[in-house]
C-alpha cells in the first residue's frame, strides 16, 4: 500500500499519527458534531477527542478511541491543535465517500506539531490525496463542570425511541423541556410552539428504557436551536444517556456504533434556559 | 347532532374549511368534505360541545380509524389553514404513525379551545399533543347518499387502472352513466382553446362494476385529486369503492365502507348551470341524455373529429334559463352551501359568458342541430358529450 511505503520514512517527524482503513468510521462521527466550523483537536495516548462549541451554552465533544485506529502513534502525553471542521470533513470524503461495500479510503492522519498544519493522506483505488489543513491556535473548551457526583437524574434509553421524538419535534418551539422525575411523567420531552404544546412521555418501565435512575423531579427548558444539532448524533447512535446535575445541565451521551462494530461515543453539555416553575 | 367542529375561513381563496367531528362522523370540508364514521363500538369518543361536559372519558379509536381520520385531515387541499397544519404535524407520518401508535383518544375542552391529540404509542410512549383553535362560522354538508339515483360500486383497481389514463394535471374528470356503461373523461376548462385541448375518455361497461345501478342517465365532473387520494386509500385497504351521485351541481359521494368504518367523501359537482342562473339553484336540469348504446365508436370519434374542427362558431345551442328540472327536490348542499359559487370553488363560471362548457357546444353542435329533442329526457343545457341516436329512435 502506497500510505504504508511512505510513512516510514516521515514518521519520526510527526508527534501524531494516526492511521484508520476506512476514512468513513471517523467522518461519520465527526459529522455528527459538525454544527460549528470550528473544531478542537486533543489526543492523548488513549485516543483523539473531537470539541465543538456554540453559543458557550453547547458543547459536543466526539470521543474516538485509540483502538479504532489501525495505528495510534503519539509521542507527547497530549497534543491538542484547532482546525476547521468542515475543511477537514471535505478532505476526508474527498473520493467521494462512497458507500459501495468493498470500497473504502484509507486515511493516514499525520501532525508535527505547534504551528504545522495537519497532513491527510488518504487513498482510495491506488489514488493517493495529500491535503494539508492549516491548524489554528487552539481554544480551551468550556468546563462545564459536570461531574457524575452532581447527577440528580439519569436515564438510558434506546436511541430508536427518542429519534421518533426528535424527528417529530415541533420545531416552531423555543425550547425543549425536559422533565425527569422519579414520578410520573417519569420522563418527559415538552415542546410550547405556535399551534399548542406537545408532550413525549417514556414510562419508567419501558422496554426502550435502559436504566431509570431520577431522584428528584426537575423540570429544565434548554434552548431548542442548540439541541437541534445533537439529532445528527442521536441518528448514529444506538443508546443514549440523558443526564442532569442538580444544577439543571444537561449531559446527553450517544453510544455510537460503526460499521465495524467498534464503539465511539458522543457527548452533548448543554446549559439550561432558564429557571422555570412548574408547569 | 354535532358534538363539536372547527371552523376556519380563509379568506384569500374563500374556502371554508370544517372539521366537525360528531358521534358518527368525522367530516373535513372545503368544496371537499370527507366524512368518516365508526361503526358502534368503535366510535370515536367525543364531548358534546352543546352540553357542558366538563371532561370525555370515552372509549378508544382503533389503529384503523386513527389512519383513517389522519389520511382525511391530510387531504384538506387549504394550505393557510393554520389548525390544519398543526392537526397534520400530530399525524405528520402515516407510515410511522400504523406502526407506532396503539390507541388514539382525541379530547376537546371547549372552556379552553383546546384539542388534544393523545396517541399511545409502542413502547408505552405517550404522545400528547395540545392544539388550540378558534371556534368559527358553521357551515354543514347535508347529503344522503342512500337517496342517490345513480350508485356505482368497483374494486379500487379497476379506478385506479382508468383514472391512471388521465394526465396528473388534470383537474377535473366528468363521469357519465347510461343504462349500461360508464364514461370517464377529462373535463376540458370553459377558457381553454378547443382546437388545442385533448379529450380522453374511457368507456367501461357495467360488469367491471360490483355493483351498478343507474336510475337516471347523468354526467357529473368534480375534482379528480380527491378521487385519487381516495383510491389511494382504498387500494391499500383493499375496499371497494362506492360512488352515489345524481345530477350535476348536486354532490358526488364517494365512500369506503367495512365493518369498522365508513368514509365518505362528498365532493362538490360542477352545475351546470352558467351563472345566468345563480339564484335558481334548484333548476338544475336533468342528466343529459347520453346512451351510446348502440354507436360504434368509430362514428363518435368521427363525431368528435367534425366538431373538434367545428367548434369555435358553433353557437351554443340552448339559451340559458329555459331548463326545469323535474326532479327538482331541494338541493342536499344548500344548507351549507346556499351561493352555488361556493360549490364551484375552482370551477366557477363567470356570469356573462356563454351558457355551457365549450366542449358541449362542440360536440353538441355537430352531431345535432342546437335544441334538438333528446327522447323521453328532459334538454337540458347540459354538455351531451355523446351522441344519442338511440333516443332518437
Amino acid at each position: 500500500m502506497p500510505l504504508s511505503t511512505q510513512s516510514q520514512t516521515d514518521d519520526a517527524q510527526y508527534i501524531l499519527v494516526a492511521s484508520l482503513d476506512n476514512a468513513r468510521n471517523i467522518s461519520n462521527i465527526l459529522k455528527a458534531i459538525t454544527f460549528k466550523d470550528h473544531a478542537i483537536f486533543s489526543a492523548t495516548p488513549n485516543g483523539l477527542k473531537v470539541t465543538v462549541e456554540d453559543s458557550k451554552c453547547l458543547q459536543a465533544n466526539a470521543f474516538i478511541q485509540a483502538d479504532i485506529f489501525q495505528e495510534f502513534t503519539i509521542k507527547e502525553d497530549s497534543v491538542g491543535f484547532q482546525v476547521n471542521l468542515t475543511v477537514l470533513l471535505d478532505c476526508l470524503t474527498i473520493f467521494g465517500g462512497s458507500t459501495v461495500p468493498g470500497v473504502s479510503t484509507a486515511l493516514r492522519m499525520c501532525y508535527m506539531g505547534y504551528g504545522y498544519p495537519l497532513t491527510l493522506f488518504l487513498e482510495e483505488g491506488g489514488v493517493v490525496t495529500v491535503c494539508k489543513i492549516n491548524t489554528q491556535e487552539p481554544e480551551e473548551p468550556i468546563d462545564f463542570d459536570f461531574c457524575s457526583s452532581n447527577v440528580t437524574n439519569k436515564v438510558i434509553l434506546q436511541s430508536e425511541s427518542l429519534k421518533e421524538a426528535f424527528s417529530e419535534l415541533d420545531m416552531t418551539s423555543e425550547v425543549l423541556q425536559i422533565t425527569m422525575s422519579p414520578n410520573q411523567p417519569y420522563f418527559r420531552l415538552s415542546t410550547f410552539g405556535n399551534s399548542g404544546n406537545a408532550h413525549y412521555d417514556y414510562p419508567k418501565d419501558s422496554d426502550m428504557m435502559e436504566l431509570f435512575q431520577c431522584t428528584k423531579t426537575q423540570i429544565n427548558r434548554y434552548k431548542m436551536s442548540l439541541l437541534k444539532s445533537s439529532t445528527k448524533a442521536l441518528a448514529l447512535s444506538c443508546k443514549v444517556s440523558v443526564r442532569t446535575d442538580s444544577r439543571g445541565f444537561l449531559s446527553l451521551q450517544y453510544l455510537v456504533r460503526n460499521n465495524d462494530g467498534q464503539i465511539c461515543f458522543v457527548e452533548y453539555y448543554c446549559c439550561p434556559d432558564e429557571e422555570v416553575g412548574d408547569d | 347532532k354535532v358534538t363539536w367542529r372547527i371552523f376556519k375561513k380563509s379568506i384569500e381563496n374563500q374556502q371554508v374549511f370544517i372539521c366537525r367531528l360528531n358521534e358518527a362522523c368525522v367530516c373535513v370540508c372545503v368544496c371537499v368534505c370527507v366524512c368518516f364514521s365508526t361503526c358502534q363500538g368503535h366510535s370515536f369518543p367525543f364531548e358534546d360541545r352543546g352540553r357542558v361536559v366538563p371532561r370525555t372519558t370515552g372509549r378508544w379509536a382503533d389503529p384503523p380509524d386513527c389512519e383513517l381520520l389522519a389520511f382525511g385531515l391530510r387531504l384538506l387541499p387549504i394550505r393557510s389553514t393554520f389548525l390544519q397544519q398543526s392537526v397534520q404535524a400530530v399525524f405528520r407520518s402515516l407510515a410511522t404513525l400504523e406502526k407506532t401508535v396503539e390507541k388514539c383518544h382525541i379530547e376537546l375542552d371547549a372552556d379552553r379551545n383546546r384539542l388534544t391529540f393523545t396517541l399511545h404509542c409502542k413502547h408505552g410512549l405517550l404522545k400528547t399533543h395540545n392544539l388550540s383553535f378558534q371556534d368559527s362560522e358553521s357551515l354543514q354538508a347535508v347529503f344522503d347518499k342512500d337517496s342517490s339515483t345513480n350508485v356505482l360500486k368497483a374494486q379500487p383497481r379497476v379506478l385506479t387502472d382508468t383514472v391512471l389514463n388521465f394526465p396528473p394535471s388534470l383537474d377535473e374528470v366528468t363521469v357519465t352513466v347510461s343504462d349500461e356503461r360508464v364514461w370517464f373523461r377529462n373535463h376540458v376548462d370553459q377558457e381553454a382553446e378547443p382546437s388545442k385541448a385533448m379529450l380522453t375518455e374511457l368507456c367501461l361497461s357495467s360488469d367491471e362494476f360490483d355493483h351498478f345501478e343507474v336510475r337516471a342517465r347523468s354526467s357529473v365532473t368534480f375534482c379528480l385529486k380527491e378521487l385519487r387520494g381516495l383510491l389511494v386509500f382504498a387500494e391499500s385497504t383493499g375496499l371497494p369503492v362506492s360512488m352515489y351521485f345524481d345530477k350535476p351541481g348536486s354532490p358526488v359521494v364517494l365512500s369506503v365502507t367495512d365493518s369498522v368504518l365508513d368514509g365518505n367523501f362528498v365532493l362538490a359537482t360542477l352545475s351546470d348551470e352558467s351563472g345566468v342562473q345563480t339564484s335558481d339553484r334548484t333548476g338544475t336540469p336533468a342528466p343529459p341524455a347520453d346512451d351510446f348504446m348502440n354507436d360504434e365508436l368509430e362514428s363518435y370519434l368521427i363525431a368528435m373529429d367534425t366538431s373538434m374542427a367545428a367548434g369555435p362558431s358553433v353557437p351554443a345551442p340552448l339559451a340559458p334559463g329555459r331548463v326545469v328540472s323535474p326532479t327538482a327536490t331541494p338541493d342536499p348542499w344548500s344548507p351549507a352551501h346556499s351561493e352555488p359559487g361556493e360549490d364551484l370553488t375552482e370551477e366557477e363560471e363567470e356570469p356573462g359568458r356563454p351558457p355551457n362548457k365549450k366542449f358541449r357546444s362542440l360536440f353538441f353542435g355537430s352531431v345535432y342541430p342546437p335544441g334538438s329533442p333528446l327522447g323521453g329526457h328532459t334538454p337540458s343545457s347540459q354538455k351531451v358529450l355523446a351522441s344519442d341516436s338511440e333516443d332518437d329512435g
